[in-house]
């Protein structure tokens, strides 16, 4: 059995998950339990989304091999291309999949949580594809680093509400989504952009971006006949790296997230349950989650998917953190040498490849790059400029 | 065995008092002398709020108490302390997030509720399924844990957490989270109804009840009702007296 199998009756990844929601919200997450397990063995539905993701989203995302950075580096370098889905970034597979499956539940409202914007827009789209309302939660402080997002969310018909709360990032923006689903839990369906919250979410999320793990296992097959050695993603709440991971863990690939250093849920924290699971968290001597602090609002979460958790747990997976100042390099890197611009998020797994190159020396490195960078050129500009 | 809760509210309700329940948030300023206030007012119960930074079930002004009690330093651990040195004479419950709990450990959170003086819970993000670790710990400890239903249920749910309750059982008046409505939600009298008719443990409504006169409606179905962000916007307002005297109204309104 595969090690990133369906989680336990009680949406268990070993002793992280669960379903920690007040009681209003169990017989929901129970009914969208039943009609994505429904869902994703029925042929029509697989077929529905295979169309979207192919034709709509532009699957699937090719493999660039970086020659230049490869050389220089002193190793094989595969990116993943999920930066050149529509929309920019891999946040449309699970998007479309979760808007279709809410139609398909005849719920025709989605509420979605946005750090960088990424899933925002990414909801915003389906729901103006599909012809549904959404509403898209930001933390005030990510509507300010991120207005240009704002305005595509806008663009595409949806409300975009500045969350005023707490640390207004997006750990409050998840909260404020989760108190609209309370109270408009029978039209709505909450469209949870990570592979957290509680269960089905993460095991839902993981399996519609299984995608991007299937499609690159094949690619590297097709190009070099082999797994590669390390496997490399960024990780906030953990969706982009989940969903390449899954193409290799059962087999010998080193498995790599890497964290923000200011929001090092794995390296830093201890379990915990917040926002409807339970996984590691950073929080006070008394359980208060504290704030993540990173150069980019999508890393910024004090937790981590629970799949995550438990992958750290049992030793297959590793998750270091870069500081910003190491992502701020790499995200020049990139750009200078392969004329790439990647997504701050991604920017943090290309630092600690550059990092660990020498150890790295002769291997083939595959990274996922999650997102395109053009979300955060206004707010490089800045940085470099001072 | 019955607890001290359930027995206080039981014995309340055999003699024909409807119950009131207000919260209040711990370790907000002065918030001591506004659990003696509610209690002079005719306050059945308190529920102390041990705020955490993440309320998913709380509104706005639940949100800003908490986190005015955060900014002030407070933790579990001061409030408990400060909650220790009350002696009001009514039963003291603590209403927090689950991972307050998680954290300090089960048997440890029940026994610094124990030490002092809180006899029951409640965890709003503890539904029944995630429930066991803790009930056990609380049960063995002598913590009543109060359940919340609510008006998404399904009838074959209902005795599940009636079955599991001690206290009371909350009766979450409507869909959406803690706060002030025009009018009480019509979910508030038919779940309360649903829950009247399958136990006779007291049920309480909470959540969305705003005033003496909505209190009224509601305890015309439910024991008493609970009530939250009513209470604190006095608090804030106007300190321990004003939510005195607007439990002493809420009081008369549900004697009438």
């Amino acid at each position: 059995m595969s090690l990133m199998a369906e989680p336990s009756a009680t949406g268990r990844f070993g002793e992280f998950g669960g379903r920690f929601v007040p009681e209003t919200l169990v017989p929901a997450c129970e009914e969208l339990e039943a009609a994505f397990r429904e869902a994703w063995v029925d042929p029509t539905f697989r077929a529905e989304l295979d169309y979207l993701l192919r034709q709509y989203a532009g699957r699937p995302s090719i493999l660039t091999e970086c020659a230049n950075l490869g050389e220089q580096l002193g190793i094989r370098l595969l990116l993943k291309r999920e930066d050149l889905n529509h929309t920019g970034s891999h946040k449309i597979n699970n998007v479309l999949g979760q808007a279709l499956l809410a139609k398909r539940m005849g719920k025709h409202r989605l509420v979605a949580e946005t750090g960088a914007g990424q899933h925002g827009v990414a909801s915003a789209t389906a729901a103006a594809l599909l012809g549904m309302e959404c509403k898209v939660y930001m933390g005030a402080v990510d509507v300010g680093r991120q207005a240009l997002n704002v305005f595509r969310m806008k663009l595409l018909g949806s409300e975009v509400e500045s969350v005023q709360s707490g640390s207004r990032t997006l750990k409050d923006a998840v909260n404020e989504a989760m108190r609209d689903w309370v109270a408009s839990v029978e039209t709505t369906h909450y469209c949870l952009g990570s592979v957290m919250g509680p269960h089905p979410y993460p095991w839902m999320v993981r399996e519609f971006h299984r995608v991007v793990g299937d499609e690159a296992k094949q690619q590297c097959h097709d190009l070099f006949g082999d797994v590669p050695d390390v496997v490399v993603a960024c990780v906030g709440g953990g969706s982009n790296a989940i969903g390449i991971f899954s193409g290799f863990v059962d087999d010998r690939s080193r498995l790599v997230g890497v964290e923000p250093a200011g929001g090092a849920a794995v390296g830093r924290g201890q379990p915990g349950v917040v926002h409807g699971m339970r996984s590691y968290l950073m929080q006070d001597e008394y359980g208060q989650v504290l704030e993540a602090e990173s150069i980019s609002a999508g890393l910024d979460h004090p937790g981590v998917g629970p799949e995550h958790s438990y992958l750290a747990s049992i030793g297959r997976a590793e998750y270091p953190s870069v500081t910003d100042a190491e992502v701020i390099d790499a995200f020049q890197l990139l750009a200078r040498s392969e004329g790439i611009i990647p997504a701050l998020e991604c920017a943090h797994a290309l630092a600690w490849i550059t990092r660990e190159a020498a150890n790295l020396r002769g291997s083939t490195v595959l990274m996922n790059l999650s997102g395109r960078g053009d979300k955060d050129v206004a707010q490089m500009m800045d940085i470099l400029s001072r | 065995m019955t607890g001290i809760l359930e027995t206080a509210l039981r014995d309340k309700r055999a003699a024909g008092r409807k119950l009131l329940i207000p919260y209040i948030t711990g370790g907000l300023a002065g918030w001591q002398d506004a659990v003696r206030a509610v209690t002079a007012a005719g306050a059945d119960a308190i529920e102390i709020g041990l705020p955490f930074s993440d309320p998913v079930m709380d509104g706005p002004v639940i949100q800003q108490a908490s986190q005015m009690a955060l900014e002030g330093g407070a933790t579990p651990v001061s409030i408990l302390d400060e909650a220790r040195s009350l002696d009001v004479g009514i039963p003291l419950a603590v209403m927090t997030y689950y991972n307050t709990v998680h954290h300090a450990g089960h048997e440890r959170f029940a026994h610094q509720l124990i030490a002092a003086g809180v006899v029951a819970a409640l965890v709003p993000d503890l539904p029944l399924e995630e429930s066991g670790p803790w009930c056990a710990a609380a049960d063995e400890a002598g913590i009543e844990t109060v359940m919340f239903a609510a008006p998404t249920a399904p009838d074959e749910r209902l005795p599940r957490i009636v079955a599991r309750a001690r206290g009371f059982v909350y009766s979450v008046g409507l869909l959406g989270v803690t706060g002030e409505r025009g009018q009480l939600a019509s979910t508030a009298a038919s779940l309360a109804r649903r829950l009247k008719a399958i136990t006779d443990m007291p049920v309480l409504i909470g959540v969305g009840v705003s005033n003496a006169a909505q209190a009224r409606q509601a305890v015309q179905v439910a024991d008493g009702v609970v009530m939250g962000a009513s209470v604190i916007k006095r608090i804030l307002d106007g300190g321990a007296d004003a939510a005195g005297d607007y439990i002493a109204e809420v009081r008369a309104a549900i004697d009438e």
